[in-house]
């Protein structure tokens, strides 16, 4: 503690009063100059960023602006640039994201559940959390490693919608528990507490309080889950989805490609039309994308102003 | 009665949802067992030493050859060209969102952010194909089509909205009282950010680096599409390479048969993936643990 | 209690029909003190008055806050802190700050004394610099065998003493605290209630705080103030004993606050 002894010798020691300053004038243009310039590099660097997502996407657009017409939408892909179009893409996009969405979605939030709210504070269920991070930064193609053994294979789904979207709800499941969990923790404790207080048993507590108040936070990750699950590529090709597809799919057993395989299909070629074809594509996929993405940024913020 | 129904309800949901979590343990037990099983079977054919320390990786051409080396090569070459510009960049990116930025600059550029990490990967790579690579070869018309650099910058941009986004929060979590005490004592911004909130939270930045190393490690498609497939063992970056994730999908997109050396050897890769981004994931994840600020 | 040390001294710092806005919230009306060099002046009210605000404007802290607006003139030595011509970097190190709860750098003890004159350019003796500041903040004594673990070791008290060694070490011409003492215990707050007594021999310190008896006992100068107005100020002695204006008699007696 505080000893009077102590500061009592230090004014004698160091009784000087006068006030030399310790700062130093002439360094003070440097400095001064050091600051301007950091901010400078700051500024320009966020600048560099905008001016490489906007010709990013400025290069799409004039690339495959001119192909997007009602027959790339209804025509099958073809060996002919000109009678190409998205149609089975595009619907198995479609089921791809409603059967993702349908296994992913009640899992995870489920899991979020158990580990936010009936998880006791042990150790096992330090390692799910910790498992859930990894699982979360797993590259996408093990995944498709994993679907490709259990479900194309093990299960014989064979090459069908059904073991595309289970692979790909793999992949998005410990990304829809984490946002969820964010979404969950940032209840307060009082409502619990409330609810409790009305002898509120704990599944209503945490059904019919928590659940609600969690709910804008829990649907905007769901959704930038389920459109990450849209984009992806890579393990629906290790799967096995095929690239030339020249009808929709009618059930869950059916083959089936997806936007971005064709995509991708469509960018390796040689030929320049069949770029600009992937270019067209990519606005699709864009569009559908941002929407998704909007939504979310809506949502999130409608609830930041109700938070509490 | 009542409490045995109420019990009832209880003890149901709970089941469900312990029934949800365990799915997250499974699928972990299936990749650990499954690529397991997958190497274990290629390694009976080709001895693990020359898969990791073989200097040739020629699967399809006879006589066959898996040394993964070449492959691992490939990778480290997105990783480091994309790792050498991204953090810095992000770095600053999201300096300036935490302390330049004003709120309303901030609400518009964060969501920008979030659209750019939003982006597909297979669109990365045509952008590489079509815009990157011609804009390198139109300096340099020896530049080959596929080729790592071409690689390595897309993937710098696909990972920079996550190393900035990390940044940001780890700038965030360090209280403003301990900035203001740097602004009370006549420092100005630049030395705040450079004394004060760096150094607070470089075990962050280091874990988002860690955790952007394994994304470029994981990274497929705009490689594939963009770096080439061309397995070689190479200390050019504007020649064509190709990674670990590429050549998996080189081969399940090919015809090999299931149980195949050839089929066998993407499991094998894919254990190498796995356990690379595995160590990383580990580090970086621990690193953003341990590094919460004490706050007083 | 030093009545000849507020006689023939100079003003150092002056403050000229003060407004601070929020937004649209008016949080400071039309403020005018001074306040002499080497005195204390204390600044009490209830919460929310403004006085922390006012404090916060006196070294131009408030501009870290996006929505605040001063507009009024504050002198010191002559000139006026809100002109275009200061910089508020180069004021800062001159008016330096104490908070309400100690901020330390995430650095050693020696490293949070030595940060701020090393980036002013201070080029004399670092560590008699570091025994210097750490003495007049009476810390020397428990620290003086730790100084290089981290601030983050230090007690609360020792914290917020940590805090006012470093603000010391810049040699500042004014100190502002603005509650220092909220956040500790008593015994803390009573080693710095002596340090304050004992630096107002070389700094002048202007001081927030909510603690009626703490204003009486350390300060010379006394300014209630009362949503953002100024309500009455003086010498302290008076003020406790025969305040002029009926609210402050009430607050000082603890009617309301």
């Amino acid at each position: 503690m505080a000893n009077t002894n102590d500061s009592l010798t230090s004014v004698i020691e160091l009784g000087n009063t006068e006030h030399e300053s310790v700062v130093n004038q002439k360094r003070m243009a440097k400095r001064k100059l050091y600051d301007k310039l950091f901010y400078r590099l700051c500024q320009s660097t966020i600048l560099l960023a905008l001016v490489t997502l906007v010709i990013l996407v400025v290069h799409i657009i004039i690339s495959g602006v001119s192909w997007l017409s009602l027959d790339f939408f209804t025509n099958f892909t073809s060996r002919f640039a000109e009678q190409a179009g998205i149609k089975a893409a595009i619907m198995g996009s479609m089921w791809v994201l409603v059967l993702t969405a349908a296994f992913a979605i009640p899992l995870g939030v489920s899991a979020a559940i158990f580990l936010e709210e009936y998880a006791p504070k042990k150790k096992w269920v330090e390692w799910i959390q910790i498992n859930i991070g990894n699982l979360a930064g797993m590259p996408s193609i093990v995944y498709g490693l994993v679907g490709l053994t259990v479900f194309v294979r093990y299960l014989n789904f064979e090459r069908s919608l059904l073991a595309g979207s289970l692979t790909l709800a793999l992949l998005v499941l410990p990304i829809i528990i984490i946002s969820s969990q964010e979404a969950i923790k940032a209840v307060p404790l009082s409502l619990r507490e409330a609810a409790y207080a009305l002898g509120a048993k704990k599944w209503q507590v945490v059904f019919l309080q928590v659940l609600p108040a969690a709910l804008p936070g829990i649907l905007t990750g769901v959704i930038l889950s389920i459109s990450r699950a849209i984009g992806e590529t890579a393990p629906l090709i290790v799967i096995g989805a095929l690239s030339f597809v020249a009808f929709t799919p009618a059930s869950i057993w059916d083959e089936f490609t997806v936007l971005p395989i064709q995509i991708y299909n469509w960018a390796s070629k040689p030929q320049e039309e069949f770029h600009q074809l992937a270019a067209a594509a990519i606005i699709v996929l864009l569009v559908l994308l941002f929407a998704m993405n909007f939504l979310a940024i809506y949502l999130r913020q409608k609830y930041q102003r109700y938070k509490l | 009665m009542k409490n045995i129904k109420n019990l009832f309800i209880e003890k149901s949901i709970h089941l469900f949802l312990l029934i949800s979590v365990s799915i997250t343990i499974l699928t972990t037990l299936a990749v650990i067992v499954l690529l397991g099983k997958e190497s274990i079977a290629f390694f009976s054919e080709v001895s693990i030493i020359s898969f990791l320390f073989g200097t040739n990786w020629s699967p399809l051409i006879e006589p066959q050859s898996f040394g993964v080396l070449p492959l691992v090569c490939g990778t480290m070459w997105i990783v480091f060209g994309s790792v050498i510009f991204a953090v810095p960049v992000g770095l600053l990116v999201a300096v300036y969102l935490s302390e330049y930025a004003s709120d309303k600059v901030k609400s518009f550029l964060k969501p920008i952010l979030e659209l750019l990490a939003g982006i597909p990967t297979v669109v990365y790579g045509y952008f590489a194909l079509t815009f990157i690579t011609p804009l390198m070869k139109w300096f340099n018309p020896e530049i080959e089509v596929f080729n790592a650099a071409s690689g390595a910058i897309v993937v710098g941009i696909m990972i920079l909205p996550m190393i900035a986004s990390l940044c940001d929060d780890a700038f965030s979590a360090v209280p403003s009282s301990i900035k203001q005490g740097g602004y009370a004592l006549g420092a100005n911004t630049f030395e705040v950010i450079k004394d004060i909130l760096i150094p607070a939270t470089k075990s962050r930045i280091g874990a988002a680096t860690v955790l952007a190393v394994s994304r470029a490690i994981g990274e497929t498609m705009a490689v594939t599409l963009a770096a080439g497939a061309t397995a070689r063992l190479t200390g050019d970056p504007f020649g064509s390479i190709q990674t670990m994730t590429a050549y998996i999908v080189q081969v399940t997109m090919g015809d090999a048969p299931a149980g195949g050396v050839e089929y066998l050897s993407s499991f094998a890769v894919g254990t190498l993936l796995f356990l690379m981004t595995l160590v990383m994931n580990i580090i970086g994840n621990q690193w953003v643990f341990k590094s919460r600020i004490r706050v007083v | 209690m030093s009545a000849s040390a507020s006689e023939n001294s100079e003003i150092i710092l002056e403050t000229k029909d003060l407004n601070v806005f929020y937004g649209d919230k008016q949080a400071i009306h039309s403020v005018n003190m001074q306040v002499k060099k080497g005195t204390v002046a204390a600044l009490i009210g209830p919460s929310g008055c403004g006085k922390s605000t006012f404090l916060r404007s006196l070294n131009r802290m408030n501009d870290f806050v996006s929505t605040a607006r001063v507009d009024g003139k504050v002198f010191y030595q002559g000139k006026n802190l809100y002109s275009k011509k200061v910089d508020p970097v180069e004021l800062r190190s001159q008016i330096g700050m104490v908070f309400q709860k100690p901020n330390p750098f995430p650095k050693s003890i020696y490293k949070n004394i030595t940060w701020g004159p090393k980036i002013n350019g201070f080029t004399g003796d670092m560590d008699l610099l570091v025994e210097k500041s750490l003495k007049r903040a009476a810390l020397w004594g428990e620290v003086k065998d730790r100084l290089h673990d981290s601030a983050f070791d230090l007690s609360g008290g020792q914290q917020q003493r940590l805090c006012i060694a470093r603000t010391i070490a810049m040699n500042p011409d004014v100190i502002l605290m603005d509650e220092p003492c909220s956040a500790l215990d008593p015994r803390s707050t009573q080693a710095i209630e002596d340090l304050i007594t004992e630096l107002k021999r070389r700094y002048t310190i202007i001081i927030v705080t909510h603690n009626m008896q703490q204003a009486g006992r350390i300060s010379d100068e006394t300014y209630f103030f009362h949503e953002g107005n100024l309500i009455e100020s003086g010498d302290t002695k008076q003020i406790f004993t025969k305040p002029s204006v009926q609210m402050t008699e009430d607050y000082i007696t603890g009617r309301f606050g």
